[in-house]
């Protein structure tokens, strides 16, 4: 039964990947691998190119972030959360030197992570694109995930959800609006928008540029204001770093530090 | 300490001691026949199945009020949400969840009561096993029931229970088999050995006639099966007794362990705690002892057992209890000790918030009442008697409570996004839980429906174990004879 759902559910993002694309992103992907999705639902015969498998990543550059929050009004806006229900967070945190900085916090889409296990009735999980995600018709609510999620990142519908006038799809894990009352939500990193070639709202809201979104397969990034990096080069290059690394989480999204660090460097890529 | 080692020898050492005598209430040296003392037995066992007191019924309707109270508390919740329960997304757990433990917990007296002592060979225990195996078959399915209002979508409940959905492994879900299992326990604990006293009641009630009569003999009848008392059924139900007494301490052991699974599975400071399954389980047995001993002084009282259930038997149990709230008392400060000296930045603050911080009232609460009043009750011999003692298992009882919140609470309130990428972080900020109306008058309601559920058990089952007192009284009576003819001494 539950591989059953999760097939099914695979096979819907599969399709939908398969049928429309990235554009803004593949279309600057360089490299693209062969994929071993099995749930690409195409006929064979027509496959000359293999699909690739987008693995969604994000990079948060904190040298920019002005604390100024759009991210987490467009988040909020489109996916109609209630004012405390903040999936992007913009958190003010203090360097070494006592300087005030500021870290937008997504759901950090961990490799492994914890989340997953403990839910009682298998309601998170994790997309072959590196997704996780939050059944919401499953969700009993028993809050077990945010006790075990290390960054805060989940935020329980304690209340009916706000009214919702229109969807642009049907509410479904990737894009779960409206949220289900007395069930656990989060960042989806926009899931449905991405096959569409899409932004997450939080990343095309950004007035500084601060948050790319990008793809390990294709090994490209793209912020909101059209620049586009090689994503392995621009972590190494900007020394980025994985929040709470050593919890095990893996998380996939990076952010580079530099708060009081030579803006000179070579921040966007470009 | 030698004072109370002088006090039980002392009273284990009188002629009857164990069942009928006390010489604070028989005269010395009279010893009533076994009939008479069956007879006796039997009578007060029933009482409070045939008779009702004035007070039972403005009792039962006032403990139903308080009851339905929290339904409608509930019902009020399942319109409105969670959210009017006090909860935010920054104090995701609190009172449901401590409630959780407090109850399940509670339970345990129960099996320490009848399974340890049975197992240790304790003949004292006889007058109480039936009250303490009542109370814990009453607890724990009050304490399983909150599971309900704990979920945000109660609706769905059914899904823990539909394999198909099943995440085996979520703490959660062996929290569910570990408690089911136990409940199936503690049944079976609870009924085997009512079964030989089921045909003495029975007769008992003789030519009675009425409704609650009938319903009582159709329920002994189908319950008692075909128990005759034959030598081969004792010894297959003392068998199955002593198994089940083996089997249902691990059972209770590992209850409240993956009970504090379902904290510890995660990588909160004060929630990440090795300590936490045996912590849970100490904590358990220590409020389990102490609500055996506020039922047993109730039901002592209530229903006039004074002849049977003596105060030193709630001293007795008053020693079984201050030997796990010492236990308990020690793993706090080891936990504390331990997270505040050499634990991380986050461990350390919350050390500091539970200990001077924003935690402080109920847990120097906690400290004074179920820590450092239950020691000094059993400690000084002018406080050492049944009042004492019932008052400081009162204190416990709600001062375990308490320090459960003390448990749930902060870690889950407690920020985890500091400033993890620069060392000098700000120290983040914490979340608040807000109790309102609606938990307190779920909890009180559950608090209330314990004795509920104990007087309504107690109009169908004898409240002493007939059959067991009179085996371990002869037992006792042999003994204490074999004692006088070796004139060892």
């Amino acid at each position: 039964m539950t591989d059953e759902v999760l097939g099914r559910r695979r096979f819907l993002h599969g399709a939908a990947l398969g049928a429309v694309g990235l554009a803004g992103v593949a279309s600057l992907g360089g490299v693209i691998e062969a994929s071993s999705s099995a749930a690409a639902g195409k006929s064979p015969g027509t496959a000359v190119t293999a699909k690739p498998v987008r693995q969604w990543a994000m990079v948060i550059d904190l040298r920019y972030c002005n604390g100024c929050k759009l991210c987490t009004a467009g988040c909020q806006a489109a996916h109609d959360l209630h004012a405390d229900q903040t999936w992007i967070e913009v958190f003010e945190m203090q360097n070494a030197a006592g300087e005030k900085y500021f870290m937008p916090r997504p759901c950090m889409m961990c490799e492994d992570p914890p989340c997953v296990p403990v839910c009682p009735v298998s309601a998170n999980f994790r997309t072959e694109e590196g997704l996780v995600l939050v059944d919401q018709n499953r969700c009993v609510g028993t809050r077990i995930c945010m006790n075990s999620c290390p960054y805060q990142a989940r935020y329980f519908n304690w209340s009916a959800p706000r009214p919702v006038p229109r969807q642009p799809f049907p509410q479904e894990p990737s894009w779960p609006v409206p949220q289900v009352e007395g069930t656990v939500g989060k960042c989806i990193f926009c899931a449905a928008m991405l096959p569409s070639g899409q932004l997450p709202e939080c990343v095309t809201r950004c007035p500084m540029g601060v948050i790319y979104l990008g793809d390990l397969t294709s090994d490209v990034a793209v912020n909101g204001m059209g620049n586009t990096v090689k994503l392995s080069k621009f972590l190494e290059e900007n020394d980025a770093v994985k929040f709470k690394e050593s919890y095990g989480t893996h998380p996939r999204v990076f952010y580079i530090p530099g708060h009081g660090q030579d803006l000179d460097a070579d921040a966007t890529g470009s | 300490m030698v004072e109370s080692e002088v006090f039980i020898v002392e009273r284990t050492h009188g002629h009857d001691a164990l069942v009928l005598g006390d010489g604070e209430v028989e005269p010395a040296g009279v010893t009533p026949s076994s009939h008479d003392r069956h007879e006796a037995i039997v009578a007060a066992a029933m009482s409070p199945v045939v008779e009702t007191p004035r007070w039972w019924w403005p009792t039962v309707v006032v403990l139903a009020a308080v009851v339905l109270v929290g339904i409608v508390a509930w019902v009020v919740q399942l319109a409105d949400g969670l959210g009017v329960a006090g909860y935010n997304d920054r104090a995701f757990w609190a009172i449901y969840e401590a409630d959780l433990v407090a109850f399940i917990g509670v339970s345990y007296g129960g099996a320490v009561v009848s399974a340890i002592l049975r197992l240790t060979g304790a003949t004292w225990r006889a007058p109480l096993t039936r009250i303490a195996e009542a109370t814990a078959l009453v607890t724990l399915p009050i304490g399983m029931l909150f599971i309900i209002p704990h979920l945000g979508s109660p609706w769905k409940v059914w899904e823990l229970v539909w394999p198909p959905y099943w995440n085996l492994s979520s703490p959660i879900l062996w929290d569910f088999f570990a408690v089911s299992t136990y409940l199936l326990a503690t049944a079976v604990f609870f009924y085997l050995p009512l079964v030989p006293d089921l045909p003495i009641a029975s007769k008992f009630l003789g030519r009675r006639s009425g409704f609650h009569t009938t319903v009582l003999r159709a329920i002994y009848k189908v319950l008692g099966g075909s128990w005759e008392g034959t030598p081969d059924q004792k010894r297959l139900l003392h068998g199955s007794i002593g198994l089940v007494a083996i089997m249902v301490i691990p059972m209770a052991v590992s209850v409240h362990s993956v009970l504090s699974f379902a904290f510890a599975s995660s990588s909160r400071a004060g929630y990440m705690e090795t300590i936490f399954p045996v912590y849970f389980v100490v904590a358990a047995l220590y409020s389990g002892v102490a609500l055996v001993m506020l039922a047993v002084a109730a039901g002592r009282r209530l229903f006039h057992l004074e002849a049977f259930i003596h105060p030193r038997h709630l001293v007795r149990l008053g020693f079984v209890m201050v030997a796990f709230g010492a236990a308990y008392l020690y793993l706090t400060f080891t936990e504390y000790l331990i997270d505040g000296y050499s634990g991380t930045t986050d461990a350390a603050a919350w050390v500091r918030e539970i200990l001077v911080g924003r935690y402080w009232v109920p847990f120097w609460f906690y400290f004074v009442a179920a820590g450092v009043i239950p020691i000094m009750v059993m400690a000084i011999k002018r406080t050492r008697n049944a009042k004492g003692v019932t008052v400081a298992a009162g204190l416990v009882v709600f001062a375990m409570w308490v320090k459960r919140l003390v448990i749930v609470i902060p870690p889950a309130s407690e920020p985890v996004v500091r400033s993890s990428l620069s060392a000098a972080g700000t120290a983040g900020t914490w979340g608040t839980y807000h109790f309102t109306w609606v938990p307190i008058s779920i909890t009180i309601a559950a608090t209330a429906a314990i004795p509920l559920l104990l007087l309504v058990l107690f109009r169908f089952v004898p409240i002493l174990p007939i059959a067991e007192m009179e085996e371990l009284g002869a037992e006792e009576t042999a003994k204490s004879e074999t004692a006088s003819h070796g004139g060892g001494r």
